[in-house]
């Protein structure tokens, strides 16, 4: 990632915080990260998609242990890494936390937290976004 | 009157601890003489990635998903801590883009050692009392610093509460705050410092006690209260041992003190101290049973807090979001080094 | 459109090439396909060159001009063009200059593909390879490239039972190959034991499951078909040409283990050839990871979804076997300079279906297929060739 550019992280805060993704108002697809029309629909979507807030539940579709991992993460490895299955359709990518490494499975049932994903060093900003932990 | 008061909470603790007796061992101290002299078995350790924004939107998130209110109606965040994750750059906006609050509000981030949590809530109290706010959010947070060695280091840990103050569907009244703030300089850090210094056992009677016990009087003498009044009282725990000091000098029993006393187990969350407390307290807290709160910060102040549980406290979802008892129970213990690697003591080039 | 050949190929070894240059090593690949057409210098109409990112490795962009300059042909003022689809860069450059003689606009170009991996430090190389994924949606959150791999292997295993054994054999079959091939960068011989038992890098993937870091170009002549008796005896025609994309991230697929940019590709170069997978003889396939050559041959249709595990285990695969592929050794044992692979999996095939692969000739090999993937398969080209 370029160091020390912040627009380029301010303008995906809805997505990163609040899994803000979006709807197409055709066929009630959603989205995450928001499209600027639905691939399915395309033309007859175009205006017709609707901000859609996820409920951040979902479950491991696939995963691996990262041990080596880049010098943001480093100090977290080994972590586990998903991709998760939402509920309301999207798939998305994202750290799992709070867990045995031994305990990730496919089909294990999660909900999105909040935790800081990465910095630019001492100095630049701090990028905050989701991560998820196991849900009961 | 209107009554003022808590409309909701929610709590956060990160799930890492370390044992006293390994820190001890570390240092080359005895674990006996230090666990039973502080009165703290464990403290809580924050992640790498966790600092007091993600506690803080954690607990505020966990207040408002136990009640109903519409996260536009918040007019005020305050997120009182010593450990803001940005010296400039409030920690508070941060909470407010989170919880979908933003952008008609105000923000502002708080420090008064560990009293800057009851101090935001001190403040958004006055915001509803004026109608300048029809919900406001203090937060109390921190992910607080200790230098390897310190004393301070057995003690010095995280978590978090949040509390939507507001005028309806209130769950426990405010009936009355008061403060005691003097020029103390018991403990501190200066400006670009990563650690505390503190005046060793000068933080003791001329400070937390003095404070403490002349605010507590100063509360009991505005409201006609006795200890014997109170079901709960919660007293600001630096460590296992100075509150329960405290509350019998104010002829407050242990009992008492018992459900709001977490430091033996998660250390001193310092702004997260008392509002995790009162958290747990809220926890089983029924209608009609009475709360005395009483913070300390150093350099220092007290607040105190005189409440009362409503009856809308059985028709909060409490179960939403953990109870600060889970916090605690759903724990993993690390080593000194893997404690080292978390809390940045390593030093590389 | 007329028909296109291959007839002068050029490669450097690949490895770390500490003394080598970006421009030292495409000059020298680049006379080696010169020398191997019997083309002279003033015949090219143009160039096309695939470079993942010089940019980040060394620096260095307007790539084109630089290799048109470091290969001596300033003075000509001819074109050059580079191309660039993450690990398929190469490939795409193939498939790009074909265009070019095919349409007839020109008769003679010369592709290249490069990569100089090693002028940086750190995992400086693997946050590069890195941006091949989501930089937005993968990598930010903590996705590294072999995580990403990793992830189609866990759901690989999960649903058509593929052992962690069966990932390491494709590196033991590869290296066995790598050892007989002078330009790889691990020419020798692996023991499943050891692939196995490598550091973990993001499970199930080892360090050996991986592809190296890798300095490294390569070099083709592509000319008319109907010149190209003039210039050797062996020309090689590319009959069929595919190229397809997905989506960036690999979460965005409707299948985790299947790579629709590698079965439309492949759909595309087999319908313009007009053959079947089973009529392929040998191919060099995109293991950039073990689990890689799993997929590709399940996705390019030499065995069934599912069953590219089994493939390994019945040695299908090997030198002598039913299909043999990455007879070079593959990105994995021949080595990954990312924006030469594609290039080079070409000038393998050629080799072959030349019969000049000496120790690892492929016996009997007419029709050879190269499979080039771009990142974790947001993109993928697939070329198929035959001995005129």
């Amino acid at each position: 990632m370029a160091e020390g550019a912040v627009p380029r992280f301010w303008r995906e805060i809805p997505q990163r915080y609040n899994l803000i993704g979006n709807k197409c108002n055709e066929c009630e697809k959603v989205f995450f990260p928001p499209r600027e029309s639905c691939p399915e629909c395309r033309r007859k979507s175009m205006g017709k998609m609707k901000d859609f807030k996820l409920s951040g539940e979902g479950e491991v579709l696939t995963y691996t242990i990262i041990y080596e991992a880049s010098e943001k993460f480093e100090g977290q490895a080994p972590y586990p890494l998903a991709i998760i299955q939402l509920k309301e359709g999207p798939k998305i990518t994202a750290q799992i936390v709070d867990c045995d490494i031994e305990d990730v499975k496919i089909g294990m049932k999660l909900k999105s937290t909040f935790r800081k994903i990465q910095d630019d060093g001492y100095v630049g900003a701090i990028y905050y976004g989701y991560k998820f932990k196991k849900r009961n | 009157m209107v009554n003022i008061g808590i409309v909701s909470y929610g709590a956060y603790i990160p799930r890492f601890r370390i044992k006293s007796s390994d820190i001890a061992k570390a240092w080359g101290k005895d674990p006996k003489t230090i666990t039973g002299g502080l009165g703290i078995i464990e403290k809580s350790v924050p992640s790498l990635d966790q600092d007091v924004a993600t506690i803080s939107v954690e607990s505020a998130r966990s207040a408002l998903s136990r009640c109903s209110i519409n996260p536009q109606d918040i007019g005020a965040i305050y997120v009182g801590s010593e450990s803001h994750p940005y010296a400039v750059k409030p920690t508070g906006t941060i909470v407010a883009e989170a919880v979908c609050a933003t952008p008609n509000l105000t923000v502002a981030d708080y420090e008064f050692a560990c009293k800057a949590g009851t101090a935001a809530i001190q403040t958004c109290m006055a915001l509803v009392k004026s109608d300048m706010i029809k919900y406001g959010v203090a937060i109390g947070a921190d992910t607080a610093q200790a230098a390897p060695g310190d004393a301070l280091e057995y003690a010095a840990s995280a978590g978090g509460a949040a509390f939507i103050i507001g005028k309806e569907n209130v769950i426990a009244t405010i009936n009355q705050t008061c403060s005691f703030t003097t020029d103390t300089p018991d403990f501190w850090r200066r400006e670009g410092r990563k650690y505390p210094a503190h005046g060793g056992r000068f933080t003791g009677a001329p400070a937390y006690f003095r404070h403490i016990t002349s605010n507590a009087k100063n509360l009991m003498e505005l409201t006609g209260t006795k200890p014997e009044d109170y079901t709960f009282a919660i007293f600001h725990q630096p460590n296992g041992k100075f509150p329960v000091r405290v509350a019998k000098m104010l002829g407050f029993t242990p009992e008492q003190v018992k459900q709001g006393l977490l430091c033996p187990v998660i250390g001193n969350t310092y702004s997260g101290a008392t509002m995790l407390g009162l958290a747990s307290v809220l926890d089983v807290a029924k209608p009609s049973d009475r709360v005395f709160l009483t913070s300390y910060g150093s350099g220092a102040g007290s607040d105190a807090f005189d409440i009362t549980i409503t009856d809308t406290i059985n028709q909060l979802e409490k179960k939403k979001a953990p109870l600060v008892s889970e916090l605690i129970d759903d724990k993993e213990y690390v080593d000194y080094a893997t404690y080292a690697k978390y809390r940045d003591l390593l030093y590389w080039e | 459109m007329r028909d296109v050949a291959v007839i002068g190929v050029g490669i450097t070894k690949f490895g770390e090439l500490w003394d080598k240059s970006f421009r030292q090593l495409i000059a020298e690949a680049g006379s080696q396909a010169i020398i191997d057409s019997g083309i002279s210098g003033k015949e090219i109409d143009a160039l096309y060159v695939g470079s993942m990112s010089a940019g980040r490795f060394v620096g260095q962009e307007h790539v084109g001009a630089l290799v048109a300059d470091a290969s001596g042909f300033s003075q000509m003022h001819i074109p050059s063009i580079r191309v660039e689809s993450a690990c398929a860069s190469g490939g795409l450059a193939v498939r790009q200059g074909y265009f070019s003689v095919a349409s007839g606009m020109n008769d003679i170009v010369v592709i290249g593909g490069i990569e100089k991996m090693t002028d940086v430090v750190g995992t400086e190389a693997s946050n590069i390879l890195a941006t091949g994924l989501d930089q937005e949606w993968e990598a930010f959150f903590g996705a590294t490239f072999p995580g990403i791999y990793a992830m189609i292997a866990t759901r690989h295993m999960h649903d058509f039972g593929t052992t962690r054994e069966q990932l390491a054999q494709v590196a033991v079959k590869n290296h066995a190959n790598g050892a007989l091939n002078p330009y790889a960068q691990f020419k020798r011989e692996m023991k499943l034991e050891s692939i196995l038992n490598a550091p973990m890098v993001a499970s199930p993937l080892g360090m050996l499951d991986c592809s190296p870091v890798s300095d490294g170009a390569a070099t083709l002549i592509l000319c008319a078909a109907e010149k190209a008796k003039k210039y050797t005896d062996k020309p090689v025609k590319i009959i069929g040409s595919g190229q397809a994309s997905d989506t960036l991230p690999l979460h965005g697929r409707n299948d985790i283990c299947t790579f629709e940019s590698t079965t439309y590709a492949a759909r595309m170069a087999y319908k313009q050839a007009n053959i079947e997978p089973s009529k392929i003889d040998v191919a060099e396939v995109h293991d950039c990871f073990t689990i890689a050559e799993i997929l590709a041959i399940e996705d390019l249709g030499f065995v069934k979804k599912g069953d590219g595990g089994k493939a390994i285990d019945n040695k299908i695969t090997t030198l002598d076997g039913k299909i043999p592929i990455n007879p070079s050794g593959g990105l994995k044992a021949k080595g990954h300079p990312v924006g030469a692979t594609g290039v080079a999996q070409i000038a393998e095939i050629v080799l072959q279906l030349r019969g000049e692969a000496d120790k690892r000739q492929v016996k009997d090999a007419k029709i050879g297929l190269t499979h080039n993937v771009g990142a974790s398969g947001a993109s993928c080209v697939v070329n198929i060739l035959e001995a005129m």
